[in-house]
């Protein structure tokens, strides 16, 4: 077990270099100069000489060869120095550090909903296989993978914002700030978020149970007399649960991508609006910087769904 | 002898008259349509797909009028009997809109898992056959890949080549390899243990003669059912970038923008926004439908049960 951790940890290690690479190699691909974008904005206010430019490289460091650049910015993500915004004239780390909680909140919320809420859905599918309740559910899975979030997103707002006037239609508040004003903002953008990794697993669970239901050690546990529940609870969704759980992590990615579109429909200034902000303007060390600690977060939570399986299922022997 | 010819006549008869009343033998065709036209909702699927494939081949004699032509005079226009769907801030007409719409949504859908699934598949096969070094190069860069989130990777992507339908197609067709690169390497590793691909080598056939010849078309099924299945979520993509902004320069019509076109005037005219979405719900629950019956059809586990 601790080998093939140690094993896991060092392979996460080699993929997040190979990660940083192609992050850093595909920014500098990307067409036009952010410093001559940047300067571009000041052109009435100000007239700026070939020197002021040149200044502005050598400040952001890109008048060095892109090898040196690149050890430039690991050296620095190393120490913690993400770098300098070149547009808000902040420090990375302080766009990182209050756009970051936001997604943090926001994406833990919708994990744990979607799961809590998924399995158990998809465990009376199949449970109840071809009864009003699986149909309904299934349809309503199949629906839920099929909606376009940002769709339903402005849906959402017609309807409840606008309409009724229910809830509050952009923005974001901290739940440590104004607890039920911070509810009353989210509760539409998670809605949004959790449809599609809420119909994944209730779909997963569902097939995964129905292929566990049909074996053997389920008919002897109801020939033994055991109660419905405990086969359900105790032999059923025990062993279905496996394929489930590498769903789960696969969602993590899933729930990220989708904050990058609906942090954008809902106005919320987390991680997801602030990549595609710095994407579009060429801001390299933000952008750089979030998809960084993305990449971050996918990796390991990717590790812990590996090492889960042991902890799940005794069968799995990591040699 | 002629008593042995007889017996013998009368043995062959009773073996061919048993043969014909044996059940008839099932094809592997027939097995495959019994499950895959066994639910109504995948002929519904499979309609829906043929009506949108010949909406996107005829839609200018569809059309009720040109998708971009503008009319000043008659901007965000209410649906009404001569716009359908009413009209939008140029004035053009929305229900023509969203018919040529179809044309950017599959040609975009279709070409980019086409195109996912090649690199994928010639990835996966290289590194399932030779293993070692060279599938651990490939399969690293594949998990490096599947670190990014996938609407971040095509949305830089996107960005580094420019705007248009091209750039797109190419952003999400690379943004969308990993998974058929995963299931073809399993396919290939689990392939190559047969017989018969060591029966290739030992002829002397060449790697690229095993991989292609043998152990590729034994990859397919899954793949198959792998990029139908995907087809819809490519779909879902290309509309959230068109809807982020990174998509077909704005004369085009994509049912992702024109769902953000219209955000700006939701309470106006939500219809700007509402259809557009409805027709991406229509083709992504079409394709995701087929997928499902392709699966279940293509499945060996299922075979019987259904």
């Amino acid at each position: 077990m601790t080998t093939y951790i140690i094993r896991r940890l060092i392979q996460a290690f080699f993929v997040m270099i190979l990660a940083t690479v192609i992050i850093f190699c595909v920014m500098r691909l990307l067409p036009g100069d952010p410093i001559l974008l940047f300067v571009s904005q000041d052109e009435y206010t100000r007239t700026t000489s070939q020197e002021d430019i040149d200044a502005l490289r050598k400040k952001f460091g890109l008048d060095k060869s892109l090898p040196m650049q690149y050890f430039d910015w690991i050296g620095g993500v190393l120490k913690g120095d993400f770098g300098e915004s070149i547009f808000f004239g902040t420090t990375v780390m302080e766009e990182i550090g209050s756009a970051l909680p936001v997604t943090f909140n926001i994406g833990i919320i919708t994990f744990i909903l979607a799961n809590l809420i998924g399995i158990p859905a998809g465990v009376i599918c199949a449970v109840r296989r071809g009864k009003w309740s699986d149909t309904l559910l299934t349809v309503l899975a199949n629906l839920g993978i099929t909606v376009p979030i940002f769709w339903l997103g402005i849906l959402l707002i017609y309807f409840f914002g606008l309409y009724l006037g229910w809830l509050p239609i952009q923005g974001y508040t901290s739940p440590f700030e104004d607890f039920s004003l911070s509810v009353q903002k989210l509760i539409m953008p998670i809605i949004c978020l959790v449809l599609f990794p809420l119909a994944g697993t209730t779909r997963q669970t569902r097939s995964a149970m129905l292929e566990i239901i049909r074996q053997d050690y389920i008919r002897t546990a109801w020939a033994k007399g055991l109660t419905e529940k405990t086969i359900i609870i105790r032999h059923a969704v025990r062993n279905g649960i496996i394929p489930v759980v590498t769903l789960a992590g696969m969602g993590i990615p899933m729930i990220l991508g989708g904050q990058v579109v609906i942090e954008t429909v809902f106005n919320i200034p987390g991680m997801g609006r602030l990549a595609v902000n710095a994407l579009f303007s060429q801001d390299y060390a933000v952008t750089q910087g979030v998809v960084l600690i993305m990449s971050t977060i996918i990796v390991l939570s990717n590790l812990l769904v590996d090492i889960s399986y042991g902890w799940i299922d005794p069968r799995v022997r990591y040699d | 002898m002629t008593k042995g010819k007889n017996k013998m006549s009368e043995i062959n008869e009773t073996f061919n008259s048993s043969i014909d009343e044996a059940p008839p033998r099932v094809t592997a065709i027939k097995r495959f349509s019994r499950v895959f036209f066994a639910r109504r909702v995948v002929i519904f699927g499979l309609v829906v797909i043929t009506i949108l494939v010949l909406t996107a081949i005829f839609a200018p004699l569809l059309a009720p009028y040109d998708p971009y032509k503008q009319n000043l005079n008659n901007i965000l226009s209410k649906p009404n009997s001569e716009h359908w769907l009413g009209t939008d801030t140029l004035g053009r007409d929305t229900m023509s809109r969203i018919i040529y719409g179809t044309r950017t949504s599959l040609l975009v859908g279709i070409v980019a898992i086409f195109i996912a699934a090649t690199i994928g598949m010639f990835l996966g096969l290289t590194a399932g056959y030779m293993g070692g070094a060279t599938n651990t190069v490939i399969m690293r860069l594949i998990d490096a890949m599947m670190t990014f989130p996938m609407i971040l990777l095509a949305l830089t992507i996107a960005a580094l080549l420019g705007v248009g339908l091209k750039s797109i197609i190419i952003a999400l067709g690379i943004s969308l390899v990993p998974p058929y690169a995963r299931v073809m390497c399993g396919q290939a590793l689990a392939i190559k243990q047969n017989d018969y691909v060591m029966a290739g080598r030992a002829m002397g056939a060449k790697s690229s003669r095993v991989m292609l010849r043998h152990v590729a078309p034994n990859c397919f099924p899954p793949l198959i059912v792998l990029m139908t299945m995907m087809i819809g979520s490519a779909i879902l993509a290309e509309a959230s970038l068109s809807f982020l902004g990174i998509g077909i320069r704005p004369p085009g019509a994509a049912w992702g923008a024109m769902v953000s076109e219209g955000y700006r005037y939701l309470l106006t005219t939500p219809v700007l926004s509402f259809a557009p979405g409805l027709a991406i719900m229509l083709v992504v629950f079409a394709f995701n439908m087929v997928g499902d019956g392709l699966r279940d059809a293509l499945d060996p586990r299922l075979r019987g049960s259904i």
